[in-house]
């Protein structure tokens, strides 16, 4: 590579390339933002592509530009962790939908020259995952050491174990499903029933000022999904904001409604509304064995790829339960698999916070494929 | 590496390089890592404790959480040249159906189980008139995991009741090995080599 800036560097791949989509279709080109870290080993067989979820992006390590804030997984990824950027090649792109610089609904569509608005097409989890592999096309990366992910990033792993086995050594799928429940599917319902009904939507065709209530009410209900009572009631119980009294009116009294509010508004200042749709929806249509004829396990027959599954006892959103449908599948296929559901009082966002044990799992599995 | 516990290190002894083995009840990989760097066998395993799976796979093992009980069912028939069941047995809540799967998953089984009619048992029922507490069986009667109590003579009968063959036994006391005669008094562990 002959592009030598280094870490946070906010790179960039433009393809030219038709992309066709599930959905039918394609986009006239692709973009897709994207971050590494470390160096690519001489026999490339030391990447690592790691799978953001949901709301977050490709600064998984390095300070996030529009926040400031320092990147979402340093727990795992940095010097003298698990995922090393001294032994490894680290890759995260910004999802296809996303709005983090990778082709999503607030880029410019050629045929118009506005923004796509809700005239993107809708796409697959499936085509998260295609657009990726072109990126490690143009990369000149054959074969993953590993590809990691949780949450959404865990379905894209699965996705890429499916659709890619053979560029997949080893797959760490973290606080996933190979299907989007019922629950989960509603819950994006509130979400993006919030913000259309946001009078400054405008069926998608917002310029600045863009629906920040109704997004900001979307990411309150989630991030509800993403906590556990318990960690609610250890993190805030009944305690009162700023006041000794409850003030009979509609303010944040409670420390959980302030919380709640600066998660959705902070939100809002770094996510597109439309992208939040899309990508939710194509969570939604996330069913690994639907394109499989129904049984999950025919989604891996025949894979040599090796398999590392972590849930969490408190995350109602994605259970332990899910993950187990995926444990049997892999066993199924004969596919060589490590299952642990690690237990921490956080919910499903326990993957993002400091879990040693997790780390531990993680690194003694990344380290058994270096044999 | 430390030694393996006696009744794994006869098994491992008797497992041919590059089977395919399940370790059911694999607590943290011991014996995965012995077949692994003494036999180059893949195994892999299952164990009930999220604490020992996390071992495990740290130590690059392919382990899942899961319980005997239950979770057997998912595996297909003949995945695996052994299937192997030490020091568990005892805990599960449906030993025969365990057995069962154990020999449908595997073509051949591995069972080891403490000998509940050691003598050292049997003089402590005897004498002391007291649920045993020994170097073998260390857990009091409340909060003991062995939920069905075996010996050898009962762990015989009941293969032969169900037409399992034993294609070989084992009988040690501490890693001492003890001959067939008299075992079901004077082994404190018991091997079985099974198949169907």
């Amino acid at each position: 590579m002959n592009d030598n800036r280094r870490n946070g560097h906010g790179r960039s791949w433009h393809s030219d390339a038709p992309f066709p989509l599930d959905g039918g279709g394609s986009l006239a080109g692709l973009d897709i933002a994207y971050e590494t870290y470390g160096e690519l080993a001489a026999d490339r067989g030391n990447a690592i592509l790691i799978c953001h979820a949901l709301s977050l992006d490709q600064f998984v390590a390095s300070v996030n530009p529009v926040t400031g804030k320092p990147g979402w997984w340093t727990r795992l990824v940095g010097p003298g962790l698990p995922i090393d950027p001294a032994r490894h090649f680290i890759i995260c792109a910004n999802i296809l939908g996303g709005c983090m610089g990778s082709t999503g609904p607030a880029s410019i569509d050629s045929a118009t020259g506005a923004a796509y608005g809700m005239h993107f097409p809708v796409i697959t989890v499936r085509d998260m995952v295609r657009a990726q592999a072109l990126l490690l096309d143009h990369l000149g990366i054959a074969r993953l050491h590993a590809v990691i992910g949780g949450s959404m990033g865990g379905m894209q792993v699965l996705q890429w174990a499916a659709t890619f086995p053979d560029r997949v050594a080893a797959a760490i799928v973290i606080a996933a499903a190979a299907r989007h429940s019922a629950q989960n599917i509603a819950f994006h319902e509130v979400g993006r029933q919030a913000i259309m009904a946001d009078p400054n939507w405008h069926d998608g065709n917002y310029g600045e000022a863009g629906p920040t209530a109704g997004l900001a009410v979307a990411r309150m209900a989630a991030h509800i999904t993403y906590l556990s009572e318990e960690g609610l009631t250890e993190k805030f119980g009944r305690r009162l904001q700023a006041r000794d009294a409850k003030s009979f009116g509609f303010d944040a009294d409670f420390q959980v409604e302030s919380y709640l509010r600066h998660q959705g508004l902070s939100f809002t200042e770094r996510f597109d509304a439309n992208s939040y749709l899309y990508i939710t929806r194509a969570m939604d249509y996330f069913d690994l064995a639907e394109e499989h004829g129904g049984l999950l396990a025919n989604a891996f027959r025949g894979a040599k790829t090796r398999f590392c599954l972590i849930s969490f006892d408190s995350d109602w959103l994605y259970p332990t339960a899910e993950m187990r449908l995926i444990v049997h599948a892999l066993n199924a296929a004969g596919a060589p698999v490590s299952f642990v559901e690690l237990s921490s009082p956080f919910g499903h966002d326990a993957f993002l916070l400091d879990m040693p044990e997790m780390n531990r799992v993680i690194d003694g599995f990344l380290r058994a494929g270096r044999a | 590496m430390t030694a393996l516990r006696p009744d794994l290190a006869v098994i491992a002894d008797h497992i041919a390089p590059g089977s395919r083995v399940l370790d059911v009840g694999c607590g943290d990989g011991a014996l995965m890592v012995a077949l692994r760097e003494q036999k180059g066998v893949d195994a892999r395993g299952i164990e009930i404790d999220a604490k020992n799976v996390a071992a495990a796979v740290a130590r690059g093992l392919s382990v899942v959480q899961g319980d005997a009980d239950t979770d057997l069912a998912e595996y297909p028939d003949d995945a695996f040249d052994f299937a192997v069941l030490s020091q568990t047995l005892q805990t599960t809540r449906a030993p025969h159906v365990v057995l069962d799967e154990l020999l449908r998953i595997g073509r051949r089984a591995f069972v080891s189980f403490p000998n509940f009619a050691h003598w050292r048992v049997r003089l402590s029922l005897l004498w002391g008139g007291r649920m045993p507490v020994t170097r073998t069986l260390p857990h009091g009667w409340y909060d003991t995991p062995n939920i069905h109590h075996v010996s050898i003579g009962d762990f015989r009968a009941f293969v032969k009741e169900r037409g399992i063959h034993v294609e070989q036994a084992w009988f040690l006391s501490g890693d001492r090995s003890r001959s067939s005669a008299a075992a079901n008094f004077r082994a404190e562990h018991a091997v079985f080599l099974l198949r169907r």
